[in-house]
């Protein structure tokens, strides 16, 4: 039942490259026949790598790829009933746009039916003849509105017919699905726009399922019948276009569609949370202290006279955007981020109102940082990629070290701790970053970071082992810088492992 | 006067050499060419080329043994310009090197080192005078063939090859259909840099103890001679031969890959 609907069927998918890298991980998806789904993520993501894997280019580490029920994920890209539109078209440069059109049908061989000189029917493949080939270059070159073109050189068209053409190479073979890697990546605004419009429509007449990759998500929001959101490899949310910009999961997904404005806030009763500073009606129903990131979209919120809102500000900004004003408001140490298509003097103070449906509220992913930490030298333990400085007394309660560097129990009993293993927790307030790159325990790149009103959420993941620390800063670095990861010796809390605690 | 400096008069140097060392030599050897022994115009040079039988079986015989070096080159490289271009290996280019290097090593020892390999091997060398000369010769010139081959190979955009899988093309199809047709200016290439040259290389016959004789033979025996006349004929011949082959690789490569330019 559920079979014959999807066309294809991600099942947790995997790819590990050959350094080490996890490309894809924990991929899960089905796609509906005639569907248009759009991978969504930022560049690196693995966006790209899970369309390779579907057609047949890369090959998955684990995990099936299912094409009508049928595993596909091991067979070589032209055994596919799928087509590629590549992100640099790909246009065989020796041919004319006619050869390159017919690329796929003269390779094609279809079955025949035909009765031999014994009177027995027997299947044969032949190949396509002239004049159909002909009809169906004609009638691709039609659908892309290039008709007339067949005798250039594809390298005297322009950008976008080169990607018309590529398009009418992968369609004319009628494929079962059409696979699009960042297609319009290449192209002016003006002309990308156009083009949207032309696949959407394109997509509508041919009734083939569209998997399609881009990082715009302008592009994905007006386009597509599914929106798969991808960072880091894995499946941060699906849903329809609407789903995901109304209802989005997390703050990854939050901040990568649209504009948002990210806070951190506490449930404080039913169906009411505080953040910057007020308590706000909401919708959503978390349990009562909960600690919860609060997303409000910037055309959520109501510009009001001073102190009829929930929150009252001054403006530090007003920027005109064409259709509306993005206003910059400072709410003590927060800043707010607002569209409005009304002005706001600058240095003014108003109020704010955010109704209970723009308030999205999603359960924090990084509370806390853990890890599997063993302890190496006296008072140091190993985790996350470094060495840090630990305060192992804690573990013992009364305990104290001694000259020689033992720890000595509140019962006198020494004991060498090197080599045991522990679980260690550090909250992200409590880590900072440096430039200098040996002062701190570990060093690693900023992967990520997140604007909260007052302060950037920071992820640095180590080269090493890829571990990640999640932390708070109210200064901003750039993505992708190398840092080193300063924890003080006492904000590293310790505990023994279960098994370590028996012995 | 200030002096003033172009831009242009750094063509002069140039100028003076390919003046000097080009176009006169070539008027002198026009001249010897068509001038008998004692300076008078005469087309005798012409036609004792063309009349004699031996001239024109050296000829063909220089012809013969430039196209199966060549061929013999282009069946050697391809395949090696091929793998190298294609592995994964991250060293490649020392492998390259290693197929290059006899290139820095001097003319003379490789094929005094060639020689007496082929003596161990065949006993009589010069029992053997074309197929030593085919094996001399593309020992000599691979390293010719395999480099423009490789770089052509190496700068194929992979994605093409992927969408010609894409559409539906096996391993055989996407080389026959793909990669063969866009690396027909290295062959060119290749083609070009060994099939002149290994018409006239005759230093190579000689050190193998050759007894046949290619174009280039012909016009040092004449001009050791004291011929100047019929060995500048034979010379300007061959640089008319020259002349039309090139032509011809030139229209073949511009019709076939026009702006992505001839590769080396």
């Amino acid at each position: 039942m559920g079979k014959s609907e999807n066309i294809i069927e991600l099942i947790d998918v995997r790819k590990v490259f050959d350094d080490e890298t996890v490309a894809v991980d924990c991929f899960n998806l089905q796609v509906k026949k005639g569907e248009f789904v759009t991978f969504l993520g930022p560049s690196g993501c693995g966006k790209t790598t899970t369309l390779r894997m579907i057609a047949g280019f890369d090959i998955p580490t684990s995990g099936k790829i299912l094409l009508n029920g049928e595993d596909i994920s091991r067979l070589p890209p032209n055994k596919r009933p799928v087509n590629t539109v590549f992100q640099k078209y790909a246009l065989f440069p020796h041919l004319n746009v006619y050869e390159n059109v017919a690329f796929g049908l003269r390779l094609k061989r279809v079955s025949e039916e035909r009765v031999d000189r014994n009177g027995k029917t027997v299947t044969k493949f032949i190949r396509l003849g002239k004049s159909e080939i002909d009809r169906k270059v004609k009638k691709a070159l039609e659908i892309v509105d290039l008709e007339g073109f067949e005798k250039r050189s594809v390298s005297t068209l322009s950008g976008g017919q080169q990607q018309r053409i590529a398009i009418a190479r992968a369609i004319v073979n009628e494929p079962e699905i059409l696979l699009l890697d960042e297609p319009l990546g290449a192209l002016d605004l003006k002309m990308r726009k156009e083009m949207q419009v032309e696949l959407k429509n394109m997509h509508k007449k041919l009734g083939i399922t569209f998997i399609y990759v881009t990082h715009d998500q302008e592009e994905a929001l007006t386009m597509s019948d599914k929106i798969v959101v991808i960072n880091d490899g894995e499946i941060q949310q699906t849903g329809t276009p609407t789903e995901i910009y109304n209802e989005p999961l997390n703050t990854f997904v939050a901040d990568f569609i649209g504009e948002s404005n990210i806070f951190n806030g506490a449930v404080v009763g039913k169906l009411k949370v505080k953040f910057c500073g007020a308590t706000f009606d909401c919708l959503d129903d978390y349990e009562i202290n909960q600690l919860v990131d609060v997303v409000v979209r910037p055309e959520d919120i109501r510009i009001c006279k001073p102190g009829e809102g929930q929150l009252t500000g001054r403006v530090i900004s007003s920027v005109f955007k064409g259709v509306h004003y993005e206003i910059t408001v400072q709410i003590g140490k927060f800043e707010i981020i607002i569209q409005s298509t009304s002005d706001a003097p600058v240095g003014g103070t108003i109020g704010l109102r955010i109704e209970p449906d723009g308030i999205h509220l999603m359960e924090k992913v990084y509370t806390v940082n853990k890890y599997d930490g063993v302890i190496t030298k006296n008072n140091t333990v190993e985790f996350g990629d470094g060495n840090f400085e630990c305060d192992l007394t804690k573990l013992y309660k009364g305990s104290h070290i001694d000259e020689e560097g033992y720890l000595v129990t509140a019962e006198g009993e020494k004991k060498d701790l090197t080599g045991v293993e522990v679980n260690v927790e550090v909250a992200p307030s409590d880590i900072s970053m440096t430039d200098d790159l040996n002062a701190g325990g570990a060093k690693g790149n900023i992967i990520s970071m997140i604007y909260k009103g007052d302060h950037y959420r920071y992820i640095v993941r180590t080269e090493e082992n890829e571990e990640d620390y999640v932390l708070s800063c109210p200064d901003m670095w750039n993505t992708g810088d190398l840092v080193g990861v300063v924890i003080a010796k006492d904000k590293i809390k310790l505990a023994l492992k279960p098994a370590e605690e028996e012995k | 006067m200030v002096l003033r400096f172009n831009r242009k008069q750094l063509c002069i140097p140039y100028a003076v050499f390919l003046v000097l060392f080009v176009i006169v030599p070539l008027f002198v050897i026009a001249y010897y060419a068509f001038t008998d022994g004692q300076g008078k115009l005469s087309f005798e040079n012409f036609e004792n080329f063309f009349l004699n039988t031996n001239t024109l079986g050296t000829l063909l015989y220089s012809f013969a043994l430039a196209i199966v070096t060549t061929f013999v080159c282009l069946l050697i490289a391809y395949p090696t310009a091929y793998i190298l271009a294609r592995s994964n290996f991250r060293k490649k280019h020392v492998l390259l090197m290693l197929f290059v290097l006899p290139m820095w090593i001097n003319f003379t020892l490789r094929i005094t080192a060639l020689k007496e390999i082929l003596s161990a091997l065949e006993g009589n060398i010069s029992a053997y005078p074309f197929l030593n000369s085919v094996i001399g010769m593309s020992y000599d010139f691979l390293p010719f063939m395999i480099l423009p081959l490789y770089t052509s190979l190496l700068k194929l955009d992979k994605s093409l090859l992927e969408a010609a899988a894409d559409l539906g093309g096996n391993k055989f199809t996407v080389f026959l259909r793909v990669t063969l047709p866009l690396s027909v200016p290295g062959i060119i290439s290749g083609v070009t840099m060994v099939l002149l040259p290994s018409m006239t290389n005759y230093v190579v016959l000689d050190m193998l103890y050759n007894s046949t004789y290619i174009m280039g033979s012909l016009i040092g025996s004449y001009f050791s001679a004291y011929d100047w006349n019929n060995g500048s004929m034979i010379a300007l011949i061959l640089l008319a031969i020259i002349f039309v082959v090139t032509l011809v690789t030139d229209r073949f490569s511009d019709k076939d890959t026009a702006n992505r330019g001839a590769v080396l």
